[in-house]
């Protein structure tokens, strides 16, 4: 019983010491957020690790929301150095960082990831526009007499005459991904402003405009937001319940296994998973431009979103290693054309584009507000 | 007389009549108990097929074994074999050498940059690590088994369909063929993965190992053993042999069993609060992981310890008590010890139940990306059930083996866990 007693004393005492140990230094640079650009910013690290003095640095996957709060949490080794993101740091956020003396965030934006909705390669690619995916994936579609309701459409035909007489059947990420978020600001947005009506709600800030459009749309009228794009939002980002949409998980791997199982399916997931399984799998046509490298990095393909990541420049100094790592993630061999980057499946910027946050990035500029 | 004849004849009438019907009713019985015992194990060799086929892959690598060059010019021009600057030195430059000598032919950018492809960005490393262990190899020829390229390993072990066009392949058609030179020189080899086991993380799938996670699954794991073991027992000893029985010991007891079945993602949310955000404890440390880990295995342990404890029978500690024992020395010297086996196999499961456990660990950190391996339970570190959710969720193709063979090397040391409790059973339990 002493024995014991003893080992809980010295373990109560190393842990006690260790956080103590823990707050005063930290050598390893702590990296958390967005899960698209994880396999990326992993990559960075273990080479990172490889080639310089330094430890490599810790990456957790924790959503580009999640790491955005841990990063702007606050200042000191307990806190994250950097958190990636699938989506531009918001307003608010900013100002949770700067209310907790978070000040100076350098921004470095890492290039290009395209949201694909692969099909098996059993079945020929559909060709889709983004009204064909608002209206085979949207919760209320405008109907004959322009008021929303529920979507009626079963098969790709009843959405498009153009398209094949099969069941609309797409696996996508749940809310939580950024991948989702992406999808719907860009497919489903894009789809929904082909209705004159859903456009002219989205650019009104207008209370008689505003009323007078969810009137004609037959939105409720507790909807109401005095920012017409918020009520334009709600409709356009609202994913039909009535299982032409299966939520297939955050596991990318899984919905390819699925594409393949079940022909007629079409999958949402990043470009880098199409790249790895181009042998199984194609890409569905979107706007009469085909997901491929190229077409992401030319801007040609319309469901496309910028990768970023946010380095604390109070940590330069306090944690070693932090400059070194914006600058091996800034060089073009690994973000540039022909970087080790492009390999795992990153669409880079223009060249211009990647001077210039190269430049920052090494020259450690603060982004200004938003 | 005649009617209670007639009651008597009656009733062994209606038994005779049912009894078909009560052996049908039997046989039925046992045919859908064994049918359910059968399905569930049909569902356990399915799903113990499917991961050993997938992954019995991932214990062989393929490497190509080349004459490389360790030229001094490049690795140590000064010749002060100096690690330090050894390790700056272009060995990328050495392990490229020979297979541009193997295929002359080869010119322009893209397939010099194909061919180089074949060998994996680990290759520099493996001689890097060979000169350190023995720098007199340095300005010698020496015969290596390198890595190859994921893709590469992929195309040999058959899971990258030839016959497919050549666009929709990861390799083309001139890297096959390479590679099939190799191949018929008797270059190409199949060797058994030892990186797998001693390796850390990594994003190459030829590189990644589960060093770092089994590590990492150790510190956790002893953190979680060191507290839950004392504390547990110490609870159930006091719950059982000292505590009176009232009302609150009641509420205690009940609330033991609550906290067995609340789901452990609460556990989890429960460490982030209190050791890292109150405590200031460091994130993703092998030490909060077992302190969260001891907060979930300990019901189990304190409800198996008090069984353990009721199956001594009272006669025993009568009998201490009788010659003259205190009650601690009749506890200690006599009920502890006969209780210990039931105490040790509730341990046993709770651990292994904890090995397996991910969801509270999301909460604290531990799901990351860790290349190095940890140390000791301060480090960073993640387990091996993380490690194979990690890989899961990565797109390269080799990671689908290595996924299922992180989860053979994990169903192994859950199956040695619970065999040892078992094994542990039977030969210390004692019945009265």
């Amino acid at each position: 019983m002493i024995k014991k007693t003893l080992v809980i004393a010295a373990l109560s005492a190393a842990t006690v010491s260790g956080a103590a140990h823990a707050a005063a230094a930290r050598d390893y640079i702590s990296i958390v957020g967005s899960s698209t650009v994880y396999p990326f910013a992993t990559v960075v690290a273990e080479q990172f690790g490889r080639t310089t003095q330094f430890k490599t640095p810790k990456v957790e996957s924790t959503g580009s929301g999640g790491g955005l709060k841990l990063f702007c949490a606050g200042v000191g080794v307990e806190h994250p150095d950097i958190t990636n993101a699938s989506r531009r740091i918001k307003k608010s956020e900013q100002e949770l960082c700067a209310k907790n003396g978070v000040k100076d965030v350098i921004e470095v934006k890492v290039g290009y990831d395209g949201i694909v909705l692969g099909q098996s390669k059993a079945t020929a690619p559909l060709s889709l526009t983004r009204k064909d995916i608002f209206l085979a994936l949207a919760k209320k579609v405008p109907g004959s007499d322009g008021k929303l309701i529920d979507n009626p459409h079963q098969t790709w035909k009843d959405v498009n005459p153009a398209l094949p007489a099969t069941k609309i059947e797409v696996l996508g990420p749940p809310p939580t991904s950024g991948t989702r978020d992406a999808f719907v600001e860009l497919a489903m947005e894009g789809g929904a402003k082909n209705f004159d009506d859903l456009k002219t709600l989205r650019g009104s800030k207008d209370e008689a405009e505003i009323k007078a459009l969810m009137a004609k749309l037959g939105i409720p009228e507790s909807a109401y937001n005095k920012k017409g794009k918020k009520v334009f939002q709600a409709v356009a980002h609202g994913i039909r319940e009535d299982g032409a949409f299966i939520e297939a998980g955050e596991n990318d791997n899984l919905i390819v296994q699925k594409l393949e199982a079940n022909p007629a399916a079409v999958g949402i997931f990043g470009f880098s998973f199409l790249d790895q399984n181009a042998d199984k799998i194609h890409g569905a046509i979107v706007d009469g431009k085909e997901p491929t490298f190229d077409n992401i990095a030319e801007g040609a393909y319309p469901v496309s979103r910028p990768l970023y990541f946010y380095a604390k420049k109070a940590h330069i100094g306090a944690v070693p290693g932090i400059k070194e790592y914006l600058a091996e993630f800034t060089a073009d061999k690994a973000f540039g054309e022909e970087g080790y980057l492009t390999e795992k499946g990153l669409i880079p910027m223009p060249e211009a584009e990647r001077e210039q946050f190269h430049y920052d990035a090494t020259a450690l500029t603060p982004m200004g507000a938003l | 007389m005649a009617d209670s004849q007639t009651t008597r004849k009656r009733a062994i009438d209606v038994v005779n009549a049912s009894l078909k019907k009560r052996y049908a009713r039997e046989a039925r019985f046992r045919r859908v108990g064994l049918g359910a015992v059968i399905l569930g194990l049909v569902f356990v060799s399915v799903l113990f097929l499917d991961i050993v086929g997938k992954g019995y892959t991932a214990f062989v690598q393929t490497h190509v074994e080349l004459e490389v060059y360790l030229d001094p010019a490049i690795i140590d021009p000064q010749g002060t074999r100096d690690m330090q600057a050894i390790a700056r030195a272009n060995f990328r430059k050495i392990v490229r050498e020979p297979l541009k000598e193997l295929f002359p032919e080869v010119s322009g950018r893209r397939d010099k940059r194909a061919l180089n492809k074949i060998l994996s960005s680990g290759a520099p490393y493996q001689l890097l690590d060979m000169v350190r262990a023995d720098p007199a190899l340095i300005g010698q020829r020496v015969s290596v088994d390198l890595l190859v390229d994921d893709d590469i390993d992929m195309l040999v072990k058959g899971h990258i369909d030839r016959n497919a066009p050549p666009a929709d392949r990861r390799v083309n058609d001139k890297v096959i063929g390479w590679v099939d030179r190799l191949d018929e020189q008797g270059l190409i080899k199949s060797k058994f993965n030892t990186g797998f086991f001693t390796n850390g993380d990594s994003r190459e799938p030829e590189l990644a190992g589960i060093g770092g996670a089994v590590a990492g699954s150790f510190y956790t794991l002893l953190v979680t053993l060191l507290l839950s073991f004392p504390i547990g027992v110490a609870a159930a000893v006091y719950l059982e042999e000292f505590a009176p029985k009232n009302r609150w010991t009641d509420l205690i007891e009940v609330n033991i069993n609550n906290l067995a079945a609340v789901p452990s993602i609460v556990f989890g949310l429960l460490g982030l609060a209190m050791f890292i955000n109150l405590f200031g404890l460091p994130r993703s440390a092998p030490l909060v992981g077992g302190l969260v880990l001891t907060l979930m295995t300990l019901p189990t342990i304190i409800i198996a310890s008090r069984a353990a404890l009721k199956s001594v029978p009272p006669s025993i500690r009568e009998a201490a008590l009788g010659v003259g024992a205190s009650r601690m020395q009749t506890v200690f010297h006599h009920v502890v010890p006969l209780a210990m086996p039931g105490m040790l196999t509730g341990t046993i499961i709770g651990m292994a139940q904890a090995l397996g456990e991910t969801a509270p660990l999301l909460m604290i950190g531990m799901v990351a990306f860790i290349v190095d391996i940890p140390g000791g339970p301060m480090d960073p570190a993640t387990v091996l059930p993380v490690q194979v959710y990690l890989w899961a969720d990565s797109p390269e193709r080799a990671f689908v083996e290595r996924t299922s063979a992180a989860i053979i090397v994990l169903l192994g040391f859950l199956i040695a866990m619970n065999t040892i409790a078992v094994i542990m059973r039977r030969r210390f339990e004692r019945r009265w």
